[in-house]
């Protein structure tokens, strides 16, 4: 590679052919895909043996999803409840957990090792099994009698995400494998001169979580947060998930209603994301005003 | 450690010496329960230990569940005196979940599936994450956000394009579906795997290939004779995750492979019915039951586990030196 370029030129050249293979991916397996998948969500798509069949629909896959079809919103809104209550679990504790393997102790090397072990096991199916056979669920939490006051003091639509949530507790902390590393990540960046320096005037590490750890590892916040919803709605296996592969190969609906659901589908996890990261500005705002700035 | 002026006086005599006495000794337990600074009170060292064994439990709790109940036999699993250890191991259940899952067979096919398009994710990725990482072109920001938007594309919206697509191509059935999206850094969280590469590379002082440079290298040459070998870490992490979140994915692989493969998380999607058609027919009649079907998960899980095992002190690692993050 003598070309005789002037140096800029030269590494944008360089940059461009590197970064060039992902370039090609994304038109061919991402740009292209998204474009059809929303061209077929307005028609109806039909398979011959000469090709794709396409007439146009207008909304009216759309309309069938909310208003026709019998299970799809139903199912959609269920997900989505039980999904947005497992969120901030997610969150909350694979802050605690990195925050404990960030102490200095023994065996750190051991903890670390069980606490990322989750990332290589959560597969769908080996979930779902684990599941079926009640691994998933401490027996304690049935024992102590928490379903139970669940049930009786909250309403239906509120304790069944609830007890939904307590019925996969370890599996929901199983997701947090890679949260973990973030935030663990996150928490080696913070300057030990700081800790030091508070330590000495007095701070209590109760005070150090709140005042220093805490607003250092905000942003990464954020990051697991859009991570984690990804994640959780991405990768679980649910009813939704189910019903919009079942539609891809039933005569009545079709590719072009099922990419419709998809759509739909994506929407609502978009308008998660953005409720989620709202909500956490609206937070950091506030916390702001809190402190007198 | 016993103050000089405090054993001059009798005990008791002053109210203010009283209570220096007691401020004095609360001090100390104080400073021994938390710790002078930071984390060396062993009160909080206490909590730490006893919540990291908790939590650690906590996690492993299906593992252990799992290891358990596959060596029960039936009775064990029906005798509410047996907790956690059978008496007797079953070693049957793994010899039976291994006839039923087609094990060989089946591992292959998911080696062939996991491996592969992992190769191609973490070399491509790992190409396009120097680009990102360290070289300035016009459009690099807006073609980075583009990438970072795609993460939160689900798969289920350009999964049946792309299915029409390899269908087209006749590379349904075959594992290349999942290889030549990964050989252009998408395939499944393509994204992700480059940004952690970027990350990972844009520590790594810009000296280091100036010197490469000036000693007459290429950029293709600096990437693979300096870069690489000292981005171990990453790449391992990148496999490791890429290897594990293709061996896991049962969605795709059951809409690209169809019947003419079949993983081994797809296999135990079939258990029972597979358990039925080979061992109820005979004379002898046994009935799958919890033992044999954890039996089988455990040996699902245990190709990913021995990986792990091998592979774990590499993500601490990308953790310490770089930070995953970045800024």
């Amino acid at each position: 590679m003598k070309l005789k370029l002037n140096k800029p030129r030269r590494e944008a050249l360089i940059g461009y052919l590197l970064v060039l293979p992902w370039i090609v991916g994304f038109l061919l397996f991402m740009a292209y895909p998204l474009y059809f998948s929303l061209f077929m969500s307005f028609h109806k798509v039909a398979i011959t043996p000469y090709g794709i069949d396409t007439t146009f629909r207008g909304w009216d896959n759309y309309k069938d999803a909310f208003l026709t079809d019998p299970d799809f919103i139903q199912k959609l809104l269920l997900f989505v409840k039980s999904t947005v209550v497992m969120i901030p679990i997610v969150i909350v504790f694979s802050l605690f957990v990195a925050l404990l393997i960030n102490q200095p102790i023994r065996g750190r090397q051991f903890f670390r090792a069980i606490f990322f072990l989750p990332v290589v096991i959560t597969s769908g199916e080996v979930v779902q099994e684990l599941f079926a056979q009640g691994a998933a669920t401490i027996p304690l939490m049935d024992q102590s009698g928490v379903i139970a006051y669940l049930e009786n003091n909250l309403s239906a639509t509120w304790s069944a995400p609830l007890i939904d949530v307590i019925n996969r507790f370890i599996l929901i902390l199983w997701y947090s494998g890679v949260q973990i590393l973030i935030f663990l990540a996150a928490l080696q960046k913070v300057n030990t001169q700081v800790y030091e320096a508070a330590a000495i005037d007095g701070a209590s590490p109760w005070v150090i979580f709140w005042k220093i750890t805490l607003p250092e590892v905000k942003p990464f916040i954020l990051v697991n947060l859009i991570y984690t919803t990804v994640d959780l709605f991405t990768n679980t296996f649910s009813d939704v998930i189910k019903l919009i592969q079942d539609n891809m190969f039933q005569v009545g609906t079709g590719f072009g209603y099922s990419s419709a659901l998809a759509w739909i589908f994506f929407a609502v996890i978009l308008l998660v994301l953005l409720l989620a990261v709202w909500l956490f500005r609206n937070r950091e705002k506030t916390a702001y005003a809190g402190s007198g700035r | 450690m016993h103050h000089p002026k405090t054993d001059e006086r009798p005990l008791g005599t002053g109210r203010t010496g009283w209570r220096k006495e007691a401020r004095r000794w609360t001090d100390k337990t104080k400073h021994l329960l938390w710790g002078r600074q930071g984390n060396d009170g062993l009160l909080l060292k206490t909590v730490v230990y006893a919540l990291l064994v908790i939590v650690g439990f906590v996690y492993v709790y299906p593992l252990l569940f799992m290891t358990s109940q596959s060596f029960k036999s039936l009775k064990d699993l029906l005798d509410p005196t047996i907790g956690w250890i059978p008496r007797q191991l079953e070693w049957s259940n793994y010899t039976q979940a291994w006839h039923v899952l087609h094990y060989m067979q089946a591992l292959g096919t998911s080696l062939l599936n996991s491996v592969l398009p992992a190769i191609a994710q973490t070399v491509s990725c790992a190409i396009v994450g120097y680009g990102f990482a360290k070289y300035k072109f016009p459009g690099k920001t807006v073609l980075f956000a583009l990438m970072l938007i795609t993460f939160v594309v689900p798969k289920q919206v350009v999964m049946i394009p792309t299915f029409l697509m390899f269908k087209e191509y006749h590379m349904l059935e075959t594992p290349l579906p999942f290889i030549v999206p990964a050989l252009f850094a998408q395939g499944l969280r393509g994204a992700l795997f480059v940004l952690i590469f970027v990350q990972f590379f844009r520590t790594i002082p810009d000296a280091l290939e100036e010197a490469a440079q000036i000693d007459g290298a290429g950029a293709l040459k600096t990437f693979y004779r300096i870069i690489l070998p000292i981005s171990v870490p990453a790449v391992v992490v990148v496999f490791l995750f890429s290897m594990v979140w293709h061996w896991n994915e049962t969605y795709l692989s059951s809409l690209y492979l169809g019947n003419a493969m079949t993983t081994l998380p797809q296999e135990l999607k079939t258990f029972n019915d597979s358990f039925k058609a080979m061992y109820t027919g005979g004379a002898k009649i046994t009935d799958v039951n919890e033992a044999i079907r954890m039996a089988g998960t455990l040996l699902i899980v245990l190709p990913l586990l021995a990986l792990y095992l091998f592979a774990q002190r590499y993500f601490t690692q990308v953790v310490d030196k770089t930070g995953l993050t970045g800024e």
